[in-house]
């Protein structure tokens, strides 16, 4: 038995492994929901190319860009902010928070990141609106893609993929500043001057803009973001999407005259096709919810624009949950808007969310900017000293993570007739304290010898304690030492 | 192949080749495949030419860019070197004594010759520099010929009982018993009297005995209270660190048969620069001495130990 045996030759027609992207022209379109596209349109790409310019003032000792992530000191500014690469776990909670905050937005209102804040759809939009501005709506675009290439096209073409081109510059140029001082950077851009990774991010980041809004647009959506499908399992039938009210618009009338001349035989649906020509992603909401929807809602604002003039209620397009769906198609009350979005599941998102928010947000505002860690030199343990004595020696490593050098005092607590001296000074300055100046945001590591009687426990705890001067008191940290004497290894 | 079969739903040829009914296709390769396959074929003939590859009797094809990879290591330590030159004569041009206070050189110095010391040192000395019986401690403040940095800068340049070097630290204990210059009853008087110095033992009439016994034969190199003498590398008897052990057997077997101890020279080894970072590690271990006052006294030498242990 082999394949060529159970295929006759009246089998079914050779069919292509891969269907060729049809090409998708979305229409211009007017409405409330497009209205909210341009205004979350200006305000994510403000705050993306603003940010870094902001300055904040952290005295000499620091970089005064108000959010910097500075790979090379391995710190991170953001505002009042400043993270050592230790305290990376507050970062850890803030994807913990994007995560369970885009729970709670998926469970109450759908797929709205996909339609409204997504990178992908805000640079795809404005790619659209670039290639309306060049080639005009739709129709001149189809047209324009399907006549060959003369040389208007050409031009066009040409012009199109220029100002592409300059935004997905922009783009990928506006990413950099995020990781060195801005107006530095932006000079040594033009003078050459920036280190070859900052040519090379803008690189990798204008080819991603420029192919990724440009000429994959809706395939990202639909075969390469996993988040779609994630989305997908996380709605319940309480969670708003865009839907068309089939029980309103079938069947479908073709045309308004129909509908007048047979009344009540047709829904509102006019079959006008509006709904598809202005969709992104070159779907038909008519087919129910399905994966190529990122719930923009422009098909929202066509139809209604639609049943305003054949003077029909407009929402036949609309905001509505599958629960609420299946009531108004029966012809029960819906629950109201406020109750759909405030149910158990998303207060529970909605607590945990703002729970790890204000957690994190304690823990930044108490946390110490003063650290010490003492580990025992263990080859040798010990030495004696022709006094008689034992000697110990420590790296004591005092962490400053105050913007301002402080200088500190280090003293030993416990550990009776025990002195100790740096390492870098002589035993003859051998005291009980002594003070230490650490630079400001840095960790100082530096020797420390103790020594104590001969006579005592083969290991007796002690501690060094250190004290800085704070913003308001004095801030102390204390770390647990062990002195070791001869027999201490037994 | 007896015939020439078609797939019928991708119109491929089959290779003849059948496992459980399953068919291998005579699929062609994709042709950007074929291109980056031969572009290595291509890449790999230019390769053996640029480069060492073929294997000849005694050597191999040197290839026209005159690549070896240890003329790039050799460049890679000559830049190093070129780097580090400047704190390296650095280090060769300033005057020992001051080495330490000058706290970048010093730290260069240190690593510099943490780095030497792992590779020359750890065999006698132990990694940790804490030594073993008959190899000293360098961490403690117990230095048989001085511990200041100079003072351990010579020891390491000129070693200890070198043979074949004027220079080097010489001194001989005799073997007081091997040599019959004391029998076995008067050697355990001394080691008892040697005890006592540094309160191992309590005073006893063996000691008395072994006291005098002691400014007779010994006092003349480790001193008449047993402080030692770095001049000649006498060690200290008062303090609780004994190179070759400090109980009863240890000691009697000291004074009976003597020691020699003996540290290579490196002077004609390791070039000055990395005897002086060696001694720089040496000394900041923790034992380290500021250097002698100019005007040195006898008292002033002996003051130190006079501690009690």
């Amino acid at each position: 038995m082999n394949l060529a045996d159970s295929v006759t030759p009246e089998g079914p027609p050779k069919q292509d492994l891969y269907e060729k992207r049809k090409g998708v022209y979305p229409k211009a379109v007017n409405g409330n929901f497009r209205r909210l596209k341009w205004a979350i349109m200006i305000v994510t790409l403000g705050i993306y190319y603003v940010t870094p310019w902001i300055r904040w003032d952290r005295g000499p000792y620091a970089p005064d860009q108000a959010v910097l992530v500075d790979l090379a000191g391995r710190r991170f500014y953001m505002f009042g902010i400043e993270i050592w690469p230790h305290e990376f776990y507050y970062v850890a909670g803030l994807l913990i928070m994007a995560g369970i905050g885009l729970f709670l937005v998926t469970s109450s209102v759908g797929r709205a990141w996909c339609g409204y804040a997504c990178p992908q759809t805000v640079w795809t939009d404005l790619f659209q609106h670039v290639e309306r501005w060049v080639d005009g709506d739709r129709n001149a675009q189809i047209r324009l893609a399907k006549s060959p290439w003369t040389p208007k096209k050409a031009a066009k073409r040409g012009m199109k993929w220029t100002i592409w081109l300059l935004i997905a510059v922009a783009t990928g140029g506006a990413w950099i500043f995020y990781f060195a001082d801005a107006p530095t950077l932006f000079v040594s851009l033009f003078t050459g001057e920036a280190p070859f990774v900052a040519y090379g991010t803008i690189g990798v980041l204008t080819f991603t803009t420029f192919a990724l809004g440009g000429f994959m647009r809706e395939q990202v959506c639909i075969y390469m973001c996993p988040w779609p499908r994630i989305q997908t399992a996380m709605m319940d039938e309480k969670s708003l999407t865009v839907t068309y009210k089939e029980w309103r618009g079938e069947p479908r009338s073709h045309g308004v005259k129909r509908a007048q001349e047979n009344p009540g035989a047709f829904g509102d649906c006019i079959d006008c096709n509006q709904c598809v020509a202005v969709c992104p992603t070159g779907i038909d909401i008519r087919e129910g919810p399905q994966i190529g929807c990122i719930t923009c809602a422009l098909c929202i604002d066509a139809c209604d624009k639609v049943m305003d003039q054949i003077d029909r209620p407009r929402g036949l397009i609309d905001y509505a949950t599958l629960e609420s769906s299946e009531l108004e198609a029966s012809g029960a009350a819906v629950p109201s808007l406020k109750r759909t979005i405030f149910r158990p599941r998303t207060l529970i998102y909605f607590a945990l969310w703002s729970g790890i928010g204000l957690a994190m947000l304690f823990a930044v505002g108490t946390r110490d900017r003063l650290t010490i860690n003492a580990i025992q030199d263990r080859n040798p343990t010990y030495v004696q000293l022709t006094g008689g004595q034992v000697r110990n020696s420590f790296d004591i490593k005092i962490r400053n993570m105050e913007n301002r050098p402080r200088t500190m005092t280090l003293e030993m607590q416990g550990l009776e007739g025990g002195v100790m001296w740096a390492g870098s000074g002589s035993r003859e300055q051998a005291l009980r304290a002594f003070e230490i100046t650490v630079p400001a945001d840095q960790l100082l590591n530096t020797r420390v010898f103790v020594a104590a009687p001969y006579e005592g426990e083969a290991r007796e705890d002690f501690a060094f304690i250190v004290t800085a001067p704070g913003s308001e008191e004095d801030e102390v940290a204390i770390e647990s030492a062990r002195f070791s004497r001869p027999g201490a290894e037994e | 192949m007896a015939e020439k079969r078609v797939d019928e739903p991708t119109g491929t040829d089959f290779v003849g080749h059948e496992w459980d009914g399953i068919e291998e296709l005579d699929t062609p390769l994709p042709r950007w495949w074929l291109i980056i396959f031969y572009a290595c074929i291509i890449w790999a003939a230019a390769y053996t030419v640029a480069y060492p590859a073929w294997p000849l009797i005694n050597s191999a094809t040197q290839g026209v860019l005159g690549y070896s990879s240890r003329a790039e290591l050799a460049e890679d330590m000559a830049a190093v070197e070129a780097e580090r030159a400047p704190l390296r004569e650095a280090i060769a041009n300033i005057a020992i004594e001051d080495l330490p206070a000058d706290e970048q050189l010093m730290q260069t110095a240190v690593q510099g010759g943490r780095s030497a010391f792992v590779v020359h040192c750890v065999q006698c000395h132990g990694s940790g520099a804490a030594g073993s019986a008959g190899y000293p401690n360098l961490n403690d403040d117990d230095w048989l010929w001085g511990g200041d940095i100079a003072a351990i800068e010579y020891t390491l340049a000129h070693g200890i009982r070198n043979p074949d070097h004027d220079e080097t630290r010489v001194s001989q204990m005799p073997a007081f018993g091997a040599d019959g210059i004391l029998n076995s009853r008067q050697i355990a008087d001394v080691v008892s009297h040697v005890r006592t110095l540094n309160g191992a033992e309590e005073a006893s009439a063996a000691s008395a005995r072994g006291a005098e016994l002691y400014t007779a034969n010994c006092a003349v190199c480790h001193g008449e209270n047993g402080g030692g003498d770095r001049t000649q590398g006498a060690p200290n008897l008062r303090d609780t660190i004994w190179l070759y052990g400090g109980d009863r057997a240890a000691i009697t077997d000291t004074v009976t048969n003597s020691r020699f101890g003996v540290m290579p020279r490196w002077g004609h080894r390791l070039d000055p620069v990395t005897i002086r970072m060696l001694a720089a590690y040496v000394w900041s271990l923790g034992g380290g001495e500021a250097p002698p006052v100019a005007v040195e006294n006898e008292v002033a030498a002996e003051a130190p130990s006079d501690e009690p242990g």
